[in-house]
């Protein structure tokens, strides 16, 4: 029973962060039409951000407990990134769509070596801070608590992107230019600020993602293109576009690849693959997307 | 964007000037590579290897890509199929016949297309790319993953192979730059010549309709499923071909080779060189091996440099190089 839940909680963690990524790929496909092969990138930035600034914090006298609020602070200020990458995405932006798949790829390629030029090729941690919140007892398993703070926190910007999206009057402009972007211009909306709007959004959910995930793990080079692959099982099983999707296939994938690790260590990634692939065969728009294909 | 080369010969009366067509350009690529041998040091040839071996894998990935418009992008996943092919038949059965490595390369491909691309054929655009993508990783975590088959990470070690039944003496490089340089060139040679075949025969105008207007293709009778299959299962026979190539010559299958970035590069190589024409994507190969072996001698940041590289391709010349040149003869040939 311990050790179930234990997996259970490793999965839902996994799938908390994982929820952030693939929701900012989600927001920037539904809106943009670009499925953004870059999205591991920003996770990757996100943490190795993370860390510094934690560095940094701590450097600077801070005691680490307060280091939570820097990291989701750091996260979502190297977000905006977004801003100048989206200013050389909008070339493209009435192109094929293999076109924007492959720029988007490029910018992936350049990331990859900018992270080695800036924190070098070693995977870097973040030791001990790790535990400065200690350990919680939840159901007869001790789990940090920092894990359950991150769960939360993925919640709560859950919660705030769907408010935002249904709520307000930005929101709901942003519904509108995703549906009918020359309608939307037609009745005054300026696309292109809507556009850096949201993929600035978009990457800083990666960043913000990355940065939360780094203190359990490590930043290393190879979570950027690692992550892309699990984020699009994410949103391929979700359905591209939709934020459900994206909150219901993050929880399938963290819980899949946790019972696969603990039964089967060989089958961690092939059991989320081959999910994939049976919901692309029985339903492949998804399990919340529209019907097209 | 200009298909022009790709276009079907008219039966109309044959032009007096002689048309530079694609088939011309890769004769001359050909005959180009069948004298460098007696110009270039060994290190140059043992670059050209990689280049047939992409550029073989190149010409069904754009059967698939330029021709029929479908975009894959889990190619890579072949290349691994015939690398591994190559690896389990040398170094676990003891097989060292490179003809016969050829063939079940071939139609192990052949096999494995024909389940993935009955599921992935009958969706378009993204769709078809993550679902490719898809099974591409699935193959990769096998590989991954089950080290007593596979190897692992660590892969799995490739032979040589004999060639034509004979056995070839001599150091890795003089075998390598030698008899196996001028047969995967024989080899580039027929499978380059074969494509072009297939590009303008009555299957590749089904293909490029259905590329065009799908559903209006179907209206005229075209089998739209059976088509885009057939397109499928021989880019994978030829992405089978030219990893068995790519295996040889470094002696390794690994996993890499079906990461699903390896599948970016083949993307990258087809639009280099311009998927719109037909020799295009072999242009691709050639430059970007190239260009991959100059950047890394010069900078250990490479793959920032063909970032950055494919960033601008995108923006400024989509069409590729092969492409662009061939956009300014047309535009040349009408001002004159």
């Amino acid at each position: 029973m311990t050790e179930l839940v234990d997996v259970v909680l490793g999965g839902i963690f996994h799938a908390a962060v994982l929820f952030l990524v693939a929701a900012g790929l989600q927001l920037v496909f539904g809106v943009q039409k670009i499925v953004n092969l870059a999205c591991g990138s920003f996770y990757a930035l996100g943490a190795y951000f993370g860390i510094t600034a934690v560095g940094i914090a701590i450097k600077l006298g801070m005691p680490p407990v307060l280091f939570f609020p820097v990291l989701i602070v750091a996260g979502l200020a190297i977000g905006l990134v977004g801003l100048p990458i989206e200013r050389v995405l909008r070339t493209v932006y009435r192109r094929d769509e293999s076109y924007q798949l492959l720029i988007t790829f490029g910018f992936l390629l350049m990331f990859q070596d900018a992270f080695r030029y800036l924190w070098g090729a070693t995977p870097r941690t973040m030791d001990n801070v790790y535990l400065a919140y200690g350990t919680a007892h939840f159901l007869g398993v001790r789990v940090p608590t920092y894990n359950l703070l991150v769960i939360a926190a993925s919640l709560a910007i859950a919660a705030v992107l769907g408010l935002f999206l249904e709520r307000t009057r930005i929101g709901r402009i942003v519904r509108a230019t995703a549906e009918n972007r020359d309608m939307a211009e037609g009745l005054g909306v300026n696309a292109s600020r809507i556009f850096a709007l949201v993929f600035t959004v978009g990457c800083m959910l990666g960043t913000v993602g990355g940065a939360l995930v780094v203190p359990s793990g490590a930043a290393s080079l190879d979570m950027a293109v690692e992550l892309v692959v699990e984020s699009f099982a994410v949103v391929v099983i979700g359905g591209l576009g939709s934020m459900r999707g994206a909150l219901v296939g993050a929880l399938i994938v963290g819980l899949m690849r946790a019972f696969s690790i603990s039964l089967m260590p060989e089958l961690e990634m092939l059991s989320v693959y081959l999910v994939v692939v049976a919901v692309l065969i029985l339903r492949p728009a998804g399990l919340f997307g529209k019907a097209t294909a | 964007m200009s298909h022009s080369s790709i276009d079907i010969v008219s039966p109309v009366a044959v032009p007096r000037t002689i048309r530079i067509d694609g088939s011309w350009v890769l004769l001359a690529l050909i005959a180009i590579m069948a004298l460098l041998p007696l110009v270039a040091s060994p290190y140059v040839l043992l670059l050209m290897l990689p280049f047939v071996g992409y550029s073989i894998a190149l010409f069904g990935f754009n059967l698939l890509f330029g021709t029929t418009g479908l975009l894959s992008f889990g190619h890579a996943l072949f290349l691994g199929v015939g690398a591994y092919t190559a690896a389990v038949l040398t170094s676990k059965f003891g097989i060292l016949s490179f003809e016969i490595i050829l063939v079940a390369a071939a139609v192990i491909s052949a096999l494995v297309s024909v389940v993935i691309g009955g599921l992935c054929v009958r969706y378009t655009k993204i769709f078809f790319g993550m679902l490719t993508l898809a099974f591409g990783m699935l193959f990769h975590s096998f590989l991954f993953k089950f080290y007593a088959v596979t190897g692992g990470d660590q892969g799995m070690r490739v032979l040589r192979p004999l060639l034509l039944g004979m056995e070839w003496r001599g150091g890795k490089t003089a075998f390598l730059t030698g008899a196996f340089y001028y047969y995967a060139l024989t080899l580039f040679a027929l499978m380059g010549l074969t494509m072009w075949r297939i590009t303008r025969s009555p299957f590749g105008l089904h293909l490029r309709a259905i590329r065009e207007n799908a559903p209006k293709a179907a209206y005229v009778g075209v089998e739209v499923f059976r088509m885009r299959l057939a397109a499928f299962v021989i880019s994978a026979v030829y992405g089978g071909i030219g990893g068995t190539i790519l295996a040889v010559t470094t002696g390794l299958a690994d996993p890499e080779l079906a990461y699903w970035t390896h599948s970016g590069n083949l993307v990258f190589m087809a639009v280099l060189g311009g998927s719109g024409t037909f020799v295009g994507p072999a242009i691709g190969a050639l430059v970007f091996v190239v260009l991959q072996d100059f950047v890394m001698a010069l900078t250990q940041y490479w793959r920032f440099v063909m970032g950055a590289i494919l960033v601008c391709l995108v923006i400024f010349m989509p069409q590729g190089l092969a492409g662009t040149i061939e956009l300014l003869f047309s535009r040349r040939d009408r001002e004159a």
